[in-house]
């Protein structure tokens, strides 16, 4: 017989609930109705004035040949910061899993980048690149290569996909070793005494097995590469050169925050909204499929 | 001796905060920090105890930006300061919200303490008043490009480093002949926009955007894609390809390589004069920013760059008293000769700049008058008085972006030009319908 805990009456559900709904509510729901509400109107910065122009913001903003071509870059950005941080955090954790002595310090130290803020790791990133006086740059002008990423478009997405990823590793790290240690040691042995090499066993039943964790963290390291990333591209590049690491949510920031244009900021937050939303969707309908719990 | 100094900062600190009790409170918010943040502090304590009635206090609230928007979000939420720095980038913002600010000149005139708008630098006030004659907000810190020399690296590649560089031909030509003698970095600069379109457009007497830069109407439409600006644009585009023109950035990144003696010549806010002097283990010289011979009028006048200090709405009037006396003071010969000659930054009053020179501060420190001579060689024109456009800094940003289209060789400059004027008009007629 199933075994199920109930609650008597409606009171004391609510009561534990309270919390967190308060919580959501005030941080996430009012905030978001804000932002639609202000997406409506031009207001003046100092809230003297609101102009309502409707769906003029999203008209203005749609129009621009240069804000649709930052869904492009924000696509781009996104999958690689994602693919760069999992990939390497997971290749971390496999070597850091298999350690018998040490492996305290290696985890440790591995965590670490993850408590600099992501302003502070773009200027990190960007003294050792700096064109000119960068020790990594330099190291590269002497095996032949000019470094140039405040000209080169390819160069400046590199470098801030590597500063927006660095930090993440070390978060990716922690629940990719997490989930690893989760495995049945006895199912890899069995699997080994069957003769399956070290790359079998991983991929036909590490992976498989580890896939929660992948999946969890494909949608965490996805809204983090859309919404919390404005503080490296801001130190690094400020969209630059040209308009090659603009990205949406870049935009929101410097149009709202440098630029006092709120009417369009707001708009823009709406659109990032419905994207990441659908975004999400998309994700548990179709990859959750495919995950095994 | 310790505990006397301890006992006398103890007593000044009750002299103080006792004082603070007595006395009207006003609130400066700044974006200074360092050098500039502790020159700032001795202004604010030395006008301090100059008076009983009145306690300036002084909060670091960011850069610029940040700031702004400090002032912005306090306005709104009803905490606004009495005084707050906006960076001149800023000063459309500000003069639009007619209900947030309160005009110096009102502010002096109500105040009663000593105000003369005719003395100050014509081409300083002239950003930050009205086509009538109003001044809005007092001119703060405020620097005008001027060129950097590396006298060495001129030696170096086999230049007379006296060669004259007023204009962008005979500087062509010494790029030439830096490039011949081994240069790898014949020239940076700073703040393209504003040393190489917005200065650019001034000192030849070319406008920058209708309407007199934006000051007779928020219906003004940019005009930087004309004949003369294009022509320049696309000569440093060239620079660039030959690889005579190194761009470092949007900001003033090239400072670095100057100071460090990898470039020979800069072009730069005459504010960076300390840090070079600070730095530079080379010998350098100053010398006026270049025009091109036969294009517009040059030389005109270069415009400026910096910050003004605005009165917020919303006090009551013996603040506004204690505001005007603060600002007076601040203009005060002694005041402004000071400041100019530690920072670099413009004097405000012409005065200061007499007094500057009658001490015999220009000849101990040659190059430091040239900023300025190119500010007030000339009465300023409508082309020439400043900028006042709205959404100024993103337009700021397009025009980044174009530029480095040019530096790249993906565009030439009447393309990108034409392309940055497009993208700022459609931000020109955002700010026009949201101030309207």
């Amino acid at each position: 017989m199933e075994k199920r805990v109930t609650f008597k009456g409606w009171l004391l559900p609510m009561c534990l609930l309270m919390p967190q709904i308060i919580i959501t509510a005030v941080f996430f729901f009012y905030p978001a109705g804000q932002a639609i509400y202000q997406s409506l109107f031009i207001p003046d910065p100092f809230g003297l004035s609101m102009r309502w122009v409707g769906l003029g913001n999203f008209e203005y903003l749609l129009g621009d040949p240069y804000y649709r071509a930052s869904f492009v870059t924000t696509a781009v950005f996104s999958l690689l910061v994602t693919v760069t941080s999992m990939g390497f955090a997971l290749y971390l954790a496999v070597l850091a899993d298999r350690l018998i002595k040490g492996s305290g310090v290696y985890r440790t130290l591995l965590i670490w980048p993850y408590a600099v803020a992501p302003a502070v790791a773009g200027v990190l990133w960007l003294f050792m690149f700096n064109t000119r006086v960068g020790v990594v740059s330099w190291y590269l002008g002497l095996l032949g290569y000019d470094w140039n990423h405040v000209l080169n478009e390819a160069e400046a997405m590199g470098l801030v996909v590597v500063a927006s990823s660095w930090g993440r590793v070390s978060y990716n790290f922690l629940f990719f070793l997490a989930g690893l240690q989760a495995i049945p040691k006895s199912v890899i042995e069995a699997a080994a005494i069957d003769g399956a090499r070290f790359w079998t066993r991983f991929r036909t039943i590490v992976f498989p097995l580890l896939s929660p964790t992948t999946f969890f963290l494909l949608v965490v390291n996805i809204v983090y590469a859309f919404f919390e990333t404005f503080g490296v591209i801001h130190t690094i590049t400020s969209g630059g050169p040209q308009q090659a690491t603009t990205i949406l949510v870049y935009k929101v920031f410097s149009d709202g925050f440098v630029s006092q244009d709120l009417g369009s900021s707001a708009a823009q937050s709406v659109i990032l909204l419905v994207i990441v939303g659908a975004l999400t969707i998309v994700q548990f309908k179709f990859i959750e499929r495919r995950v095994h719990y | 001796m310790k505990i006397r100094t301890l006992l006398g900062a103890f007593a000044s600190t009750i002299a103080l905060s006792s004082n603070a009790y007595a006395a009207t409170e006003i609130q400066w918010w700044h974006a200074f920090t360092g050098r500039l943040g502790e020159l700032l502090a001795e202004q604010i304590e030395e006008f301090n105890a100059s008076q009983s009635d009145f306690v300036v206090v002084g909060s670091h609230k960011g850069n610029y930006s940040e700031t702004l928007n400090a002032g912005i979000a306090a306005f709104r939420a009803g905490e606004q300061p009495q005084i707050l720095m906006v960076f001149e980038v800023g000063t459309a913002t500000m003069m639009a919200a007619k209900g947030a600010i309160k005009p110096v000149y009102e502010v002096m005139a109500e105040g009663g303490a000593p105000f003369d708008p005719d003395a100050y630098m014509g081409a300083v006030k002239g950003y930050y008043t009205t086509t009538d004659g109003d001044m809005l907000s007092l001119p703060y810190n405020s620097s005008t490009p001027v060129l950097y020399v590396n006298r060495d690296a001129f030696t170096a590649a086999g230049l007379d480093p006296d060669m004259d560089l007023s204009t962008w031909q005979n500087v062509g030509e010494a790029l030439d002949g830096l490039k011949a003698g081994g240069e790898d970095c014949p020239l940076v600069t700073a703040w393209q926009s504003w040393v190489h379109l917005e200065n650019l457009s001034a000192w030849h007497d070319v406008p920058f955007a209708s309407k007199e830069n934006g000051f007779a109407g928020l219906d003004t439409e940019l005009m930087m894609n004309g004949p003369v600006q294009v022509a320049h644009i696309e000569a440093m585009g060239q620079w660039a390809k030959d690889g005579k023109f190194i761009y470092t950035g949007r900001r003033n990144e090239g400072g670095a390589n100057f100071r460090a003696g990898e470039c020979a010549l800069f072009t730069e806010s005459s504010a960076g004069y300390a840090g070079v002097k600070a730095e530079a283990k080379f010998d350098f010289d100053i010398r006026t920013l270049p025009y091109w011979e036969g294009a517009g009028n040059a030389p005109q006048n270069t415009i400026i760059g910096g910050s003004s200090l605005w009165v917020m709405a919303g006090h009551d009037a013996e603040e506004y008293k204690g505001v005007s006396q603060f600002l007076s003071f601040l203009s005060s010969s002694d005041v402004q000769a000071k400041w100019h000659q530690n920072t670099g930054y413009l004097p405000i009053t012409t005065e200061a700049a007499e007094q500057t020179k009658a001490e015999g501060f220009y000849d101990a420190n040659p190059g430091t008058e040239i900023a300025g001579m190119q500010m007030t060689g000339k009465a300023p024109t409508g082309n020439s008085k400043g900028l006042r456009l709205g959404s100024f800094d993103q337009i700021r940003g397009i025009i980044d972006e174009e530029l480095e289209a040019v530096w790249a060789g993906d565009k030439d400059a009447k393309t990108a030009l034409d392309s940055a004027k497009e993208r700022g008009d459609a931000l020109l007629r955002r700010f026009e319908q949201a101030n309207r």
